[in-house]
């Protein structure tokens, strides 16, 4: 097959490719319009729009630089920590633009959680790990504090394994169990949105299996998205996936449309390994 | 077998197999109406049988339609991957058997129109019944996962083969001493040749549930009873 480049493709009609099927009446919990970012002169992002519905896993793939890890970062204002980058457009979370300079950040984060690709455990105690987030919010007496952390930890999967050793360091756990910790850390501020970037790079298969068990358990409760540049497990965890490239929207579907009869050709060619 | 831990792949494991189940009850009962349709002449039922063949090919579909996406999605290795390459191949033999059925029941109404030796008739419903509980026990030995029980199925070939070619004889037997027979007997003819196929796919069938389980099919030589080929009548 030809090389396919943004510049020989004709351009995308956001009326046929970005419209996934099987979608009336699911609410969009963010719905992101003409998103556009800089890294000081270059642009990032061209034109995103794209729906995040509400309790399903949204999946973003493409190849490296396609803007989905920026796409993410946007979601709950990471890039404000980098001077000279910008967005443009709107991300309206439950009908609020996020973008806006008078959201309060913390507050944002704290709805919007997080899970990175390396798992994060902070220097201190399973137990302090999930009660240190909460903290930064609420102020609870013990007891309370005590059901918060089992009830995180529950929720991530990770309490049968770690309840008779809260008090030992969070860096003890393997890897898998660390990136549960992050995720129970993440739930126990009780978000509305966890964003996932690359959540099992750094996993063996069992504890990945474990983790994507988990994601789809936990959209019940939270609406999700997964930066991955694992085809495979995009297509394993995801409701929606949305395939960019060099920075465009290029198709956004159904994941079981998306993967066995995409519409467009360089979708086609990005998931069977033909570029990218 | 243990659950996988991705709950959501043996959700989908087990929809496709209900799926394969509805499919072969329906099949099952398509040539057991299509034998009744031949035996008691019965055209109403006989439409029925040809009404009803095109849920069979939609249950089909649906199960081509659930393997592509579990191949797709969920990426089955070892006993998955064949349990999911199985099941297109089972699925495509069914929908043959249900095609014989409906061809069978389709040539029953002809036969109404006039008169058929009687104990031809009677050949065809006694091929008829040795297919149809093979074609129940294969069911049965999927649904089981018993491949003894396919084991079993797969040697039964070999008879219904035998009663094949005896059946064959008798036909030409029928159509050289009165040609008026002709027209009737070339309709039982066809019917013979579609239950003997329709018994073949079950045999199919057998040696797919042993390759779901074990990863082999049977190893010895297939049985192979049928001589019509080499049946002239002037014997």
């Amino acid at each position: 097959m030809a090389a396919v480049t943004a510049a020989s493709s004709p351009p995308t009609n956001p009326m046929v490719l970005h419209a996934a099927t099987g979608t009336e009446g699911l609410p969009e919990k963010v719905s992101i319009r003409d998103l556009e970012f800089f890294y000081g002169e270059s642009r990032a992002l061209k034109g995103i729009s794209l729906p995040l519905y509400a309790n399903r896993t949204t999946a973003f793939i493409g190849p490296s630089g396609c803007g989905k890890s920026t796409l993410l970062r946007i979601l709950n204002r990471m890039y404000d920590l980098y001077p000279n980058q910008r967005a443009t457009g709107q991300v309206l979370f439950d009908g609020e633009n996020l973008l806006d300079a008078s959201q309060d950040i913390n507050l944002l984060r704290a709805r919007i959680g997080m899970v990175f690709q390396k798992p994060t455990p902070f220097p201190m105690s399973i137990y302090e790990n999930i009660a240190f987030g909460i903290r930064l919010y609420e102020k609870l007496p013990r007891a309370e504090m005590d059901a918060r952390v089992e009830s995180a930890l529950r929720r991530a999967a990770l309490w049968d394994e770690v309840k008779d050793k809260l008090g030992a360091s969070g860096l003890s756990l393997s890897g898998g169990q660390q990136q549960r910790l992050c995720i129970a850390r993440t739930v126990a501020v009780k978000p509305e949105v966890i964003l996932f970037d690359e959540p099992c790079s750094a996993l063996d298969p069992i504890s990945t299996a474990k983790i994507e068990e988990l994601i789809d358990e936990m959209k019940k409760d939270y609406t999700i998205v997964i930066v991955t540049h694992n085809m495979q497990q995009a297509a394993r965890v995801s409701d929606f996936t949305a395939f960019m490239y060099l920075g465009e929207l290029i198709e956004f579907d159904e994941t079981a449309n998306l993967f066995t009869t995409p519409r467009d050709k360089r979708t086609q060619a990005y998931i069977t390994g033909r570029f990218g | 077998m243990a659950d996988h831990i991705l709950k959501r792949f043996d959700q989908e494991l087990e929809r496709l197999n209900a799926t394969l189940n509805e499919m072969g009850g329906l099949t099952e009962s398509q040539l057991s109406k299509s034998l009744d349709a031949v035996r008691e002449r019965d055209t109403a039922l006989a439409e029925e049988v040809i009404a009803a063949d095109a849920r069979v090919d939609q249950l089909d579909a649906q199960v081509q339609q659930q393997t592509v996406q579990l191949l797709a999605l969920r990426q089955p290795m070892a006993v998955d991957l064949r349990v999911v390459l199985s099941s297109i191949k089972i699925a495509a033999a069914l929908e043959r058997i249900a095609d014989y059925a409906k061809n069978t029941a389709k040539r029953s109404i002809v036969l109404t129109q006039g008169t058929a030796p009687a104990s031809a008739v009677a050949g065809i419903d006694r091929l008829g019944r040795l297919v149809r509980s093979a074609l129940k026990d294969v069911l049965d030995a999927f649904a089981e996962e018993d491949v003894d029980k396919a084991h079993d199925v797969w040697q039964r070939d070999e008879e219904i083969d035998h009663v094949y070619t005896g059946l064959f004889r008798e036909l030409l037997t029928y159509m050289m001493e009165d040609p008026r027979n002709i027209t009737a007997c070339t309709h039982l003819l066809f019917m013979a040749k579609n239950i003997e196929r329709a018994g073949d796919h079950v045999t199919n069938i057998a040696e797919l549930v042993s390759f779901r389980r074990t990863g082999k099919t049977f190893a010895e030589a297939r049985p192979k009873g049928s001589s019509s080929l080499y049946t002239t009548g002037a014997s």
